[in-house]
């Protein structure tokens, strides 16, 4: 296992090298000087010196390979460099907005797998009945439903039949105040859950229904097990290995799909920090948090390997005859 | 010189795929809603809408649903069901273009990935994995950030996701096809590679390509309307589903129809290219047949 997991992290270089290689590129290809890009107009008042002490002070005055490396050094050391807008090291800025979206991400998984797991289940359990078709409209309609279409919706229902204005005021975090935290995150949570819950529907349902069909529960069955102890301890244990897949992968998109939600529901998360540093130009900042996401995207897909081992025994890494 | 042996057998006579289609539930629906929504956008695209899509009634602003209007005007009195067939156009125009890119670009790199094999494989997919370790809306996000807001950025954008996928699905039954005796046989033949490759290897790759390829365009939709909910896709005046819903946040209240019927026209949209996606799968990969 140790040497599985030392290997898994090895290979994890080369990616998150190619990963950071590539965002620093696009970055690089940004139309327009990075000078002009931070200053604005106020650009065009800089005397020459003044912007070539700038660009040395940056280091834009080197060629852009040696650009790369000092870059990534620093990344290495926690240093992702300065955002022009916060005035702040980007990595302060972004850990100061990621627990939003982590607890953001988190219960919408919990939603997803609370609706979806039962949902799929019974789905699968009692084929084609009632139940069944409700599910799998559900999981249709799950699909098929953006989340700034939900969000909006919700909005809407809340505030004209209910009064209530979720994304006014404002934003208190968990540690301060957590009922008022949980009536602000609650919404956004669903909104984010919702098209997850059907994923979770749609895989837990398919699953079941696979394992239900082979032989091992109908020797289980003859042996004259109740049904109730065949879903549970037979088929549910070895239908949920692709939905622990999906649920894995579902949350690193959680961590980076967040833009939407937090823009609608006005949460200070990083899905909103990547927005605003978007159109405010800050590209240090937009870099930094590409980066730090695909380095969670990476660490959460290691997480789902790790995470097979506990529910499928056969599932082993050392490489053992 | 080897005379080519003549095929002398016949083929099983097979059911046509659009009849198979339509005797799956989920794939006639889909069908159905698909060929819905392309007509829709061909009307919008030939400029075949009630009103203008961008002239403005001063007097009639955010007028409910009637006879004049059916489904209402928006804040400039714009009439909706124009836009919304604008907003059709808009919106299949950006999805076949991208995911015809994504297409093109993916299953060309994926088969050559796949046939040539070594170390030209294992290069091109790890160049791919690169693409795989960030999140698709981040990636999205990012590809517009470099280019600018718009809609040739948004094509792009969603052409730069799907990319690394399209070469995966393709590459994958490539891998397979090349080992079979039916490829060692053309290569006895003499025929040349570029022919076996494309002739031979490739139609054998097509149906998990033709399922992919449905799912992309629902995922294309909802992209193109969550960047241009953001502002970040197709800009305003012109219509597109994801902007007219943006628009009508904050009046909601006021004019409920501005953010249910681009809300539905969306959702019809996706369900259609998921279902048809759905009922693909079954028809055309046995192995799936009434697992969903």
């Amino acid at each position: 296992m140790a040497r599985y997991l030392a290997q898994r992290i090895v290979a994890f270089i080369p990616i998150l090298l190619g990963v950071s290689i590539l965002i620093f590129l696009m970055i690089r290809f940004v139309p327009g000087d990075a000078i002009i890009a931070m200053l604005g107009t106020e650009a065009g008042m800089l005397t020459e010196a003044q912007r070539r002490a700038l660009e040395a002070y940056f280091g834009l005055d080197k060629p852009v390979i040696e650009q790369y490396f000092v870059w990534l050094g620093n990344a290495l050391q926690g240093d992702l460099g300065l955002s022009v807008r916060h005035g702040a090291p980007v990595l302060q800025v972004i850990l100061q907005r990621f627990p939003v979206t982590l607890q953001l991400a988190v219960m919408a998984m919990v939603i997803a797998l609370a609706v979806g797991l039962p949902l799929g289940i019974l789905s699968a359990v009692r084929h084609n009945s009632l139940i069944d078709l409700i599910g799998r409209l559900f999981a249709l309609v799950g699909l098929a439903m953006p989340n700034f279409l939900l969000g909006t919706l919700i909005i809407y229902v809340l505030s004209v039949y209910f009064r209530i204005l979720p994304n006014s005021g404002n934003f208190v975090s968990l540690t301060t105040d957590p009922a008022q935290n949980l009536g602000q995150m609650i919404f956004p949570a669903i909104t984010l859950g919702f098209s997850f819950a059907a994923s979770v529907m749609r895989t837990t349902r398919s699953a079941m229904l696979e394992v239900l069909g082979q032989d091992y529960i109908r020797t289980a069955r003859s042996k004259g097990l109740r049904d109730a102890v065949i879903n549970r301890r037979h088929a549910l244990r070895n239908a949920l290995i692709p939905v622990i897949t999906i649920a894995g992968v579902e949350m690193g998109y959680l961590l980076g799909g967040t833009v939407i939600v937090e823009e609608i529901f006005a949460l200070p998360g990083l899905g909103r920090l990547v927005f605003n540093a978007i159109s405010q130009r800050d590209y240090a900042l937009v870099q930094g948090i590409a980066l730090f996401i695909a380095f969670n995207f990476v660490a959460i897909n290691l997480a789902v390997d790790l995470l097979y081992t506990a529910v499928d025994p056969r599932i082993t890494y050392d490489r053992k005859a | 010189m080897i005379a080519k042996p003549e095929l002398a057998l016949e083929r099983p006579k097979e059911e046509s795929l659009l009849r198979r289609l339509l005797r799956n539930r989920s794939g006639a629906v889909g069908l159905v809603l698909v060929a819905a929504f392309l007509i829709t956008g061909l009307l919008g695209a030939l400029g075949a809408t009630p009103y203008p899509s961008l002239e403005q009634h001063p007097r009639d602003r955010l007028k409910g649903p009637s006879e004049t209007y059916i489904l209402g005007t928006d804040m400039f009195g714009r009439d909706l069901a124009s836009r919304l067939i604008e907003g059709a156009a808009n919106s299949l125009q950006v999805a076949l273009l991208s995911v015809g890119l994504a297409t093109l670009a993916g299953t060309t790199i994926g088969t050559i990935a796949g046939y040539i094999g070594g170390t030209l494989d294992n290069i091109i997919m790890r160049v791919m994995d690169i693409f795989f370790a960030l999140p698709a809306l981040l990636l999205a996000l990012l590809v517009v950030t470099v280019l600018g807001p718009g809609i040739n950025s948004t094509v792009l954008a969603i052409a730069v996701v799907y990319t690394p996928i399209f070469a995966r699905v393709a590459r994958g039954p490539v891998l397979s096809v090349k080992e079979m005796e039916f490829i060692t046989a053309t290569r006895c033949l003499g025929l040349p590679e570029s022919r076996i490759l494309l002739r031979h290897v490739l139609p054998n790759t097509l149906a998990p390509l033709i399922v992919q390829v449905s799912l992309a365009l629902s995922w294309a939709l909802l992209t193109e309307a969550g960047l241009s909910f953001l502002g970040l896709g197709t800009q305003p005046p012109r219509a597109s589903w994801g902007v007219m819903l943006s628009e009508s946040r904050g009046l909601a209240e006021l004019a409920p129809w501005l953010m249910l019927y681009p809300g539905i026209a969306i959702m019809l949209g996706v369900l259609g290219f998921n279902l048809l996606g759905d009922g693909l799968r079954d028809v055309l990969d046995p192995r799936m047949r009434g697992r969903m």
